[in-house]
């Protein structure tokens, strides 16, 4: 590999950030749409350079936007996400059922194999697919089937955020919903079973312990074990050992379990990383110190990760999609704030510098190692 | 022909600028001039009237002729000095604070 490219979304536009191997000197592109949310930006690893974006705003609606040459260029696809219709409401916030209606795409992810396919997550949530580069999108609406009804909208919306891709069983796929929970299909997305046992919830829910209506933040895996799930919970940050069937809690001795991000090392399938903030209504570093947290044991022991990072007077979050791994070795791990700074390591966290310090609010970060 | 005025972002989207120029065939209406303005330029498909009701987004308005006209029923004539093109069709973002 000699490059990598950075792929941020922000609230008012993409911006591209790329590097040589050794990741220390960065070229900003952007941005691109300006003006637009976009909420995320992902590459396909059948081919690095076709990108896709998604650019929506509260005044025009959502666009996809395609590139077939790594952000040079780029041209709006289809961008009707049409409901299947089978299942037409979930929980709205005063407890009456309500019309599922579309607001945006929260999270595009490629197909491992194919260019042309990709699955969508939005809002409300629900999960779409293209097969043919994103001119037509449709529902895979087996999704809402388990327990929708039952689904409700967190604070921030109901958005499907997360989507993972099995690599060793292509009929297999992880999905999370804020504040629905996360769900397991077996069959290429036809049927989804929540896969919620062992995550508590107490003060949001009336059963803590219920099937759904957990507010998953995250959930990640390392390639070569996708059975192992990390989860950041709204609350807790949990494991998985079985593909979802069942979660144990791994915080141990972070100053705060809450949080928004969670990833897994490149080449280390038990070095993970958080980025603790200080409570559900406090969305900032706990004492101001921004700290990454990285645990090499696949949980319960973390170390702060501090050096190039702000330890005083940082009130920024880091938001669910904004941190992401590079497979260079040594992995590289980024993320972006809510300040606009996008940081970044070379040295799997244990040092860090800002690559730009002045963006909008950073959505999303995707790394991709280049040839 | 008509014209007709979109906000920055539409014309960035749409790859246009200025003023569009539209041939509506039949009755000049709300409905008639949005599905010109679509075929012509399928990319606004969405984001001027939502895809599910079709009806008008939410922080859009429609002026002509110093008039407000969002609310008026989308088969309802528009202005003639909009149908002869003495006047454009506006079609306005709502204004956001900061």
């Amino acid at each position: 590999m000699s490059a990598v490219r950075l792929l941020v979304g922000t609230r008012k536009g993409a911006f591209i950030l790329t590097s040589e191997a050794k990741r220390e000197r960065w070229q900003i592109a952007g941005p691109f749409f300006g003006g637009w949310e976009i909420y995320h930006v992902k590459g396909s690893p059948a081919d690095p350079n076709r990108l896709y974006a998604s650019q929506s705003s509260s005044w025009f609606g959502q666009q996809i936007q395609r590139s077939n040459d790594g952000g040079e260029n780029w041209a709006p696809t289809g961008n009707k996400f049409a409901y299947d219709g089978a299942l037409e409401t979930d929980q709205w916030y005063d407890g009456t059922q309500h019309p599922w209606e579309f607001k945006r795409v929260w999270h595009l992810e490629p197909s491992l194999t194919d260019p042309d396919a990709v699955y969508a997550g939005v809002e409300d949530a629900a999960l779409f697919r293209t097969i043919n580069g994103g001119q037509q999108w449709h529902e895979l609406p087996g999704l809402r089937s388990a327990k929708g009804h039952l689904w409700q909208p967190g604070a921030g919306g109901m958005g499907l955020h997360t989507i993972l891709l099995d690599p060793t069983n292509p009929s297999r796929m992880f999905i999370a919903i804020s504040a629905a929970g996360a769900f397991r299909t077996d069959d290429a997305g036809q049927s989804w079973n929540p896969i919620n046992q062992g995550l508590k919830s107490p003060f949001q829910l009336p059963d803590p312990a219920a099937e759904v209506g957990h507010c998953v933040h995250r959930i990640a895996l390392h390639p070569s074990r996708p059975r192992v799930l990390f989860m950041q919970k709204h609350w807790d940050v949990m494991r998985s050992d079985n593909a979802g069937e069942s979660w144990y809690e791994i915080s141990g001795n972070l100053p705060t379990d809450f949080g928004f991000p969670i990833d897994v090392h490149a080449h280390e399938p038990e070095t993970i990383y958080v980025v603790p903030v200080k409570s559900d209504s406090e969305h900032f570093p706990p004492e101001g110190k921004l700290r990454v947290y990285r645990s090499k044991t696949g949980g319960n022991e973390w170390e702060p990760l501090t050096k190039g990072l702000p330890q005083r007077d940082c009130y920024v979050n880091v938001l669910r999609d904004a941190m992401a791994v590079d497979t260079l070795d040594p992995c590289g791990v980024y993320f972006g704030t809510t300040g606009g700074q996008v940081y970044a390591s070379a040295s799997a966290g244990d040092r860090w510098a800002a690559i730009v310090r002045d963006l909008p609010a950073v959505l999303s970060v995707e790394a991709q190692a280049l040839p | 022909m008509i014209r007709v005025v979109l906000p920055y972002h539409l014309r960035v989207l749409a790859g246009v600028q200025g003023e569009l120029q539209l041939a509506v065939a039949g009755d000049v209406t709300q409905r008639s001039v949005l599905d010109a303005l679509e075929a012509a330029y399928p990319v606004l498909r969405g984001a001027i009237r939502d895809y599910a009701t079709q009806g008008r987004r939410p922080l859009l308005r429609f002026f002509a002729c110093q008039q407000d006209i969002s609310y008026e029923p989308p088969n309802a004539p528009l202005p003639d000095a909009v149908a002869n093109g003495a006047e454009p069709l506006l079609i306005i973002g709502a204004l956001a604070g900061g």
